[in-house]
């Protein structure tokens, strides 16, 4: 007994020191650095400095262009993913399969091939002129960014989601059926409450890395939007204040803490 | 027991990680010296012609490692922080000073830049001297004007001043800066002030001007200015004197105008920071560069106004006497360089740039 508790452990090793180089310390830093100042004592200033009227501005964007994205996932990916558990199991892996095989290219080449695309003298444009449609304009405005965060996090939704409507067992919607419930009534009083769990963890996948992003708002936003992960990215690089750097990516992480708390909560209710 | 072994392992792994990463850091920056005849180089990007590379590899038998960065904002840090050790930078002139002043550099033994003594040209040697007293530390390798470059298709007026660049007509079709400096050195010219002010006041109103003229930019970038200008998708755009030359002959519809207002004038030089690894391999490398032959190679390749006056003399007259390359800068009243400002205001135009970026 003892001796395969020690393998055991000896397994956990690999990850458990990986957690902490690359989780535990960092953090920590990221922590010191948040309630310090340049001179090491304690402040609450980096933290407090989040009320500065343009950091505000920037969170304020990047909460209502992430909560959009979200939204959007869910009304694409919710009725795709009923669509796909209806269909025989062959036929719906193919249609998850490409929704994944854009995730095995590099984020920042998809990026860049929307930027190809939405430019005004872009591949959009182009298509439009042809047609005699007038040319669109979005590029380098929030519309960018939020279809920039819809396709890269798509199958952040679609994944946790499908799971989710193909675990409901046929014979419980079909008793609700058999039970005189109509084809809405059905979906309202039990798919959709068993697939909450799978709408909680895909809003959170998609939520948090479009909350934090920097990249596509540099890119498809033409550094003309500030997201308060550029922010942050900013005072890194260029400012070189991780002071402050720290305190504002403290302030992110409460928004992230928050949303794993509602999840959690969710998973407990499910339980029981 | 078996929670004190495991425990043990733990350390073992993350002390043996840690110092492994220490050490791989190290050999990506190595550390014995100058025995490995390695070369570490950062420099803007697009700022060499790679072939020069490959012939100074040949030459001397130098692995060179060559890193670019797109702002002298983006290098400094990685360069004050220690964590990444290069044997030659490339900066500019106030970030120079800034080096120079927190004490980053180590100063030039011009003995062994025999090259770079004899062909660099006296004036930018006098001109280096307001960044770089006595020229201990750097050694001019490009320089420059900030200008405007335009489509003649898509601009009808002559263009000859900053003005234009708020003119609503040009919504979405105004390329700017994504620099700091360069993007408030525009407004304080205009205003008539120093682009070296450290007035609030003065700097407050080049901000309401850059916020006035937000809404009417396409996009803050800098690499990407000379794509988006080459592929027509904007009229005018903010641009270095060297980037001028390569775009007009992708695009023959593009020229570059020098505002009447005035506008910065810049050097970058070569500098060889204080805890260089490879100080010898970083002046083989440095002298190769001021090499006539070299520096024009380089001229033809990346179009930024060499000041080796060597290379000039080799080049055609067409070009010797080219406005855009060569300008004559005596017709102009108005060229400042910039100097460095200190940290606190480092810390204003920061605080600056994103309140114009948020606005």
């Amino acid at each position: 007994m003892i001796r395969t508790k020690k393998i055991r452990n000896l397994f956990a090793t690999p990850y458990l020191s990986w957690a902490i180089i690359f989780i535990i310390v960092p953090l920590v830093m990221v922590i010191w650095y948040g309630f310090t100042d340049s001179d090491g004592a304690l402040t609450f200033a980096n933290i407090a400095s989040i009320a500065r009227p343009e950091f505000m501005k920037s969170l304020g964007l990047s909460l209502l262009l992430s909560l959009i994205s979200t939204v959007l996932c869910l009304i694409i990916a919710y009725p795709l993913c009923m669509i796909l558990t209806e269909k025989k199991a062959g036929k719906a892996g193919v249609v998850i399969l490409l929704f994944i095989l854009p995730m095995w290219m590099n984020t920042l080449l998809r990026t860049m091939a929307w930027q190809t695309i939405l430019e005004k003298t872009g591949i959009l444009n182009i298509f439009l002129n042809f047609i005699h449609l007038p040319s669109i304009y979005i590029i380098n405005k929030p519309q960018a960014i939020i279809i920039g965060m819809v396709y890269n996090f798509l199958p952040y939704m679609v994944l946790p989601l499908y799971t989710a409507l193909s675990r409901i067992d046929d014979n419980v919607i079909n008793a609700a059926r058999d039970l005189g419930a109509n084809k809405f009534q059905t979906f309202l009083h039990v798919t959709l409450p068993l697939s909450i769990p799978g709408i909680i963890s895909g809003i959170t996948m998609v939520f948090i890395p479009a909350l934090t992003t920097f990249v596509l708002s540099q890119m498809l936003g033409g550094n003309k939007i500030l997201l308060i992960g550029n922010i942050i990215e900013q005072e890194f690089t260029q400012a070189y204040d991780w002071h402050l750097g720290s305190g504002l990516s403290i302030i992110l992480m409460v928004f992230i803490i928050i949303n794993m708390v509602v999840e959690a909560a969710f998973d407990k209710s499910d339980e029981q | 027991m078996k929670k004190t072994l495991s425990i043990i392992i733990t350390v073992i792994i993350a002390v043996a990680a840690i110092t492994a990463c220490g050490s791989s850091d190290k050999t990506a920056e190595s550390t014995t010296g100058s025995s490995d005849n390695q070369l570490y180089v950062y420099n803007w990007g697009e700022y060499i012609d790679p072939e020069v590379i490959t012939m100074f590899e040949e030459e001397t038998g130098i692995n060179v490692v060559y890193d670019e960065y797109e702002t002298n904002e983006i290098m400094y840090p990685k360069v004050a922080a220690g964590a990444s050790r290069y044997d030659c930078i490339c900066p500019s002139d106030y970030m120079i000073r800034k080096m120079i002043q927190n004490d980053l550099l180590q100063p030039l033994d011009w003995s062994r830049l025999p090259n770079a003594t004899a062909n660099i040209g006296k004036t930018y040697m006098e001109q280096s001297e307001t960044f770089d007293p006595g020229n201990k530390y750097s050694i001019p390798y490009c320089w420059g004007t900030v200008g405007i470059l335009y489509n003649t298709t898509m601009v009808d007026e002559p263009v000859d001043s900053w003005n234009i660049l708020w003119d609503p007509k040009y919504k979405d079709n105004i390329l700017m800066q994504d620099s700091v400096r360069d993007a408030f050195m525009i407004p304080l010219i205009m205003n008539g002030d120093s682009v070296n002010t450290t007035d609030p006041d003065e700097l407050n109103d080049a901000l309401l001007k850059l916020e006035e003229q937000k809404p009417l930019v396409q996009a803050y970038v800098i690499d990407e200015v000379r794509d988006k200008m080459i592929s027509g998708e904007s009229a005018l755009g903010v641009i270095f004197s060297g980037e001028a030359l390569y775009t007009a002959e992708e695009n023959e519809n593009l020229d570059y105008a020098i505002p009447k207002e005035g506008t910065n004038v810049w050097i970058d030089s070569w500098v060889i920071p204080k805890n260089a690894e490879h100080v010898d391999n970083a002046y083989t490398f440095l002298n190769y560069l001021a090499r006539a032959e070299i520096a024009k190679m380089n001229f033809d390749y990346i179009y930024y106004p060499t000041p080796n006056t060597a290379a000039w003399e080799l080049l055609d007259d067409d070009m010797k006497y080219n406005p855009i390359a060569f300008p004559d800068l005596t017709q102009y009243d108005n060229l400042q360089t910039y100097t460095y400002l200190g940290e606190d205001m480092d810390k204003t135009y920061d605080n600056l740039w994103i309140k114009l970026k948020s606005y």
